[in-house]
């Protein structure tokens, strides 16, 4: 599990052009100058022919500056959908960054397949969708929305997976107000809009999605964890109290020593889940939810001690502590909570719950 | 199939066939807070382990070793927990002492002591702390002297693991004065077995007694036992303490996972599995073992690549919070029975000593905190502690 010369090379072009670009302006040179969003697509479908293991780089990266580009809903969410589904006319549009896509997936807070209540009918003019997505990931419409929409619903078959052309009647999208001002949601409302089926095992489509946007998004936790444990290394350097700096405190660097252990580990767990991707290993379920789960809280964390050392200005609008303490707090929630994944954990190694908790007195 | 494929089949088929007759009974025996367990036994196991040429596999080639690459030292690990062999009883000599002489050593040291360590013959014990020094270990008072024949050591080494059983100590004592604390020590190899030497055992929290005060009165060693130059000792010893840390903990998460899996099994049985809760830490548990396994494989990939890194500091930190933490949802899993211990005189069950042995955890080879101190100075740059 390390990372060779060509994924250090990858890190540094993303971090420097994140540098110079900032906030939603950095979309369009990271897809033209370095072809992120073509990254893990199969080269004969446009992409770069890359995996996994440049994807955790990426999302790293990202996390670090919270960058708000539609990478995870895009490129790991549609794209992955699409290619799980093996419909791959839509990814070379996906792949050079001309247009981005959305996975319309969670409803009533739930990722889990079982949660799809959205229903697809086939009638004369193909099939039709109603229901409602929450959560959708840059799904909002206007300039910056996603111009592939990919739906899950669930037919008479089971669950499936259909693309919506993007201005499709009965289709209205509605974008949240999310408390992480850094990864815009939307609510997407379906009323009978036409749609084409492109994957009938949508149970298998959206598990394997599911395994890999966990494994993405850990990566981004630890990118973002990473960067709230540089900053506040470097303000309890300078910021003295007492006649001394406060991180000649042994109270504050066990805090921080504390932090690197968790982020390190962190680190770990993300990196066991790209490399299981990477090899396709069978075991990609359970590295995913134990990074997800392991990543989502060394972040929360981490970006509170953040905001504990920072004292004062930890908790100003100015400051960027609050934004990553709420990407902390959004990115927890996403894809299942950490407590969720470690019931699917206990699931699996525990076995079945019983009927109840006796022992509890 | 891969070399470290290889190497670990070639150990499995050697470990099915060894782990049988006289010795089927080890398994599982030993370990810490259960290192009486059938001690001569234990030794005699090892002896026929030597004898097949499977310890101190890591070692090179040239002093006796098989050269195994750190994958295959971990694939060694890993077969020998999965066959519930018994704990190792020279594992001090293998894994801390054997790769400090052949880093520091002399040829004649190598030539003398090495053969000892691989064939079982000569058990080590490890001399560091003293009553006034733990974690702060350059405060070490015990003294040793130079005469026409050799060394005269003199003073109280304490919570020396498995000295009763050992017929060699490595030791850190002064020599001489130096400006700061650090200098002035010296790394000794000393003879337990002389009247200069007492050890009285050390009870502890669970009855048993696998450490030990060292009293030294005038001990004697020879004047070529001194590792490194006298007064240069403290790097040799920090040296030994990385192998502490690092390559000798890559195996333990398999002894781990047959614990966790072992606990999980209680569960089902007694019903805390039922317990949403418990679930939860269950899973907790789990999600930190593969942490352990993915943190110990990074580490590999590190030293591999000439540069360990801060992860065995990490490691240590983790996996000991990790295990103390195990010990305690196995109190909550065992529930009220956890309260009893079964037969006199004080008999505890394997998770009862878990949840009070794995306490030491977190404090010898470096306490969490010393580990907190490392990673906040040399890796988060922080400003120094002051010291007196
Ligand atoms: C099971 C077991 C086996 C052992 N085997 C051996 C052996 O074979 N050979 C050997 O030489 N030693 C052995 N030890 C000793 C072990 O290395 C020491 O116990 C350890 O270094 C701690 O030293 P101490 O016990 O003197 O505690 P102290 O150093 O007195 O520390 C007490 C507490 O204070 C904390 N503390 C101390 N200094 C600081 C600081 N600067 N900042 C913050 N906190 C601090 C410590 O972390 C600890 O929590 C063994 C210990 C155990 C538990």
């Amino acid at each position: 599990m390390r990372f060779g010369e060509e994924h250090q090379e990858l890190r540094t072009a993303v971090r420097s052009l994140l540098a110079r670009h900032e906030g939603a302006a950095a979309w369009g040179p990271l897809t033209q100058q370095i072809g992120v969003a073509g990254l893990a697509v199969p080269e004969e479908y446009g992409g770069a022919g890359c995996g996994p293991v440049e994807v955790h780089v990426v999302m790293e990266e990202l996390g670090r500056t919270l960058a708000p580009v539609p990478y995870l809903g895009s490129a790991v969410l549609a794209t992955q959908a699409l290619l799980a589904a093996g419909d791959t006319g839509l990814l070379p549009a996906l792949a050079d960054g001309s247009t981005t896509g959305a996975l319309a997936w969670a409803e009533n807070g739930s990722w889990r397949p079982e949660a799809v209540r959205a229903r697809a009918v086939r009638g004369a003019g193909g099939w039709r969708i109603t229901g409602v997505k929450d959560h959708v990931l840059d799904g909002a419409g206007g300039s910056g929305g996603a111009g592939v929409l990919l739906v899950a619903a669930r037919t008479e078959a089971g669950l499936a997976l259909f693309h919506v052309p993007s201005g499709a009647d009965g289709v209205s999208r509605e974008a949240h107000t999310t408390m992480d001002l850094t990864r815009p949601q939307a609510r997407l409302t379906f009323a009978g809009a036409e749609a084409r089926a492109v994957g009938a095992d949508g149970d298998r489509i959206l598990a394997h999605v599911r395994d890999l946007a966990c494994t993405a998004l850990a990566a981004e936790q630890v990118g973002a964890a990473e960067r709230c444990l540089e900053l506040t290394v470097a303000h309890v350097r300078d910021r003295v109290q007492f006649g001394r700096s406060i991180g000649s405190f042994q109270a504050v660097k066990h805090r921080l020593a504390d932090a690197f252990v968790r982020v390190e580990s962190a680190r770990s767990a993300a990196l066991g889940a790209s490399w299981a991707a990477a090899v396709g290993s069978p075991d990609l379920s359970r590295y995913a939810a134990v990074a997800k789960s392991a990543c989502s809280e060394a972040f929360s964390a981490v970006a509170g001690d953040m905001i504990q050392l920072h004292g004062g200005i930890g908790i100003t609008w100015e400051h960027d502590a609050h934004r990553y303490f709420k990407r902390a707090h959004g990115s927890s929630q996403l894809f299942g909570s950490p407590a969720g994944h470690r019931d699917r954990i206990a699931g699996a190694v525990v076995g079945p719950r019983g009927p109840g908790a006796e022992r509890l007195a | 199939m891969s070399s470290t494929e290889k190497f670990r089949s070639e150990f499995r088929t050697w470990l099915r066939s060894g782990l049988t007759g006289e010795f089927a009974a080890l398994k599982g025996r030993g370990g810490p807070g259960r290192e009486h367990e059938a001690f001569a036994e234990r030794l005699a196991w090892e002896r026929h382990m030597a004898a097949a040429g499977w310890t101190c596999v890591g070692w090179p080639r040239e002093f006796g070793g098989r050269g195994a690459t750190l994958e295959e030292q971990v694939a060694f690990h890993e077969e020998y927990a999965l066959a519930d062999a018994p704990a190792r009883v020279g594992h001090i000599g293998e894994q801390l002492l054997g790769p400090t002489l052949i880093a520091f050593g002399t040829d004649a040291q190598r030539a003398r002591f090495l053969p000892g360590i691989r064939s079982v013959d000569e058990l080590w014990c490890q001399g560091y702390s003293e009553p006034d020094a733990g974690s702060d270990l350059a405060n070490v008072r015990t003294r040793a002297e130079r005469d026409a024949d050799g060394w005269s050591v003199t003073g109280q080494k304490i919570w020396t693991s498995l000295a009763h059983e050992s017929q060699w100590c490595f030791l850190v004592a002064r020599t001489g004065q130096g400006k700061r604390r650090h200098e002035g020590l010296s790394y000794l190899l000393v003879p337990m077995d002389q009247p200069g030497v007492e050890v009285r055992p050390i009870a502890q929290l669970t009855g048993t007694s696998e450490f030990n005060e060292v009293f030294f009165d005038a001990a004697r060693t020879g004047a070529d036992n001194v590792v490194g130059e006298p007064g240069d000792g403290w790097k040799v010893a920090m040296a030994t303490l990385g192998f502490e840390r690092g390559v000798s903990t890559l195996g333990q998460q398999v002894g781990f996972r047959r614990e966790l899996e072992a606990l999980i099994g209680l569960a089902r049985r007694n019903g805390a599995a039922d317990d949403p809760l418990l679930r939860d830490r269950l899973a907790r548990a789990w999600t930190g073992l593969e942490i352990i396994r993915f943190n110990a494989l990074r580490m590999l990939d590190g030293a591999a690549a000439g540069a360990p890194g801060p992860e065995a500091s990490i490691g240590k930190i983790y996996w000991a919070t990790w295990h103390r933490e195990l010990g305690e949802v196995a109190m909550d899993v065992c529930g009220a029975d956890g309260m009893l211990a079964d037969g006199a005189p004080y008999d505890l069950d394997d998770w009862q000593r878990l949840f009070l042995f794995s306490r030491a955890d977190t404090i010898y080879a470096g306490s969490n905190e010393i580990q907190r101190n490392i990673i906040a100075e040399r890796v988060l740059g922080l400003p120094k502690e002051a010291r007196a």
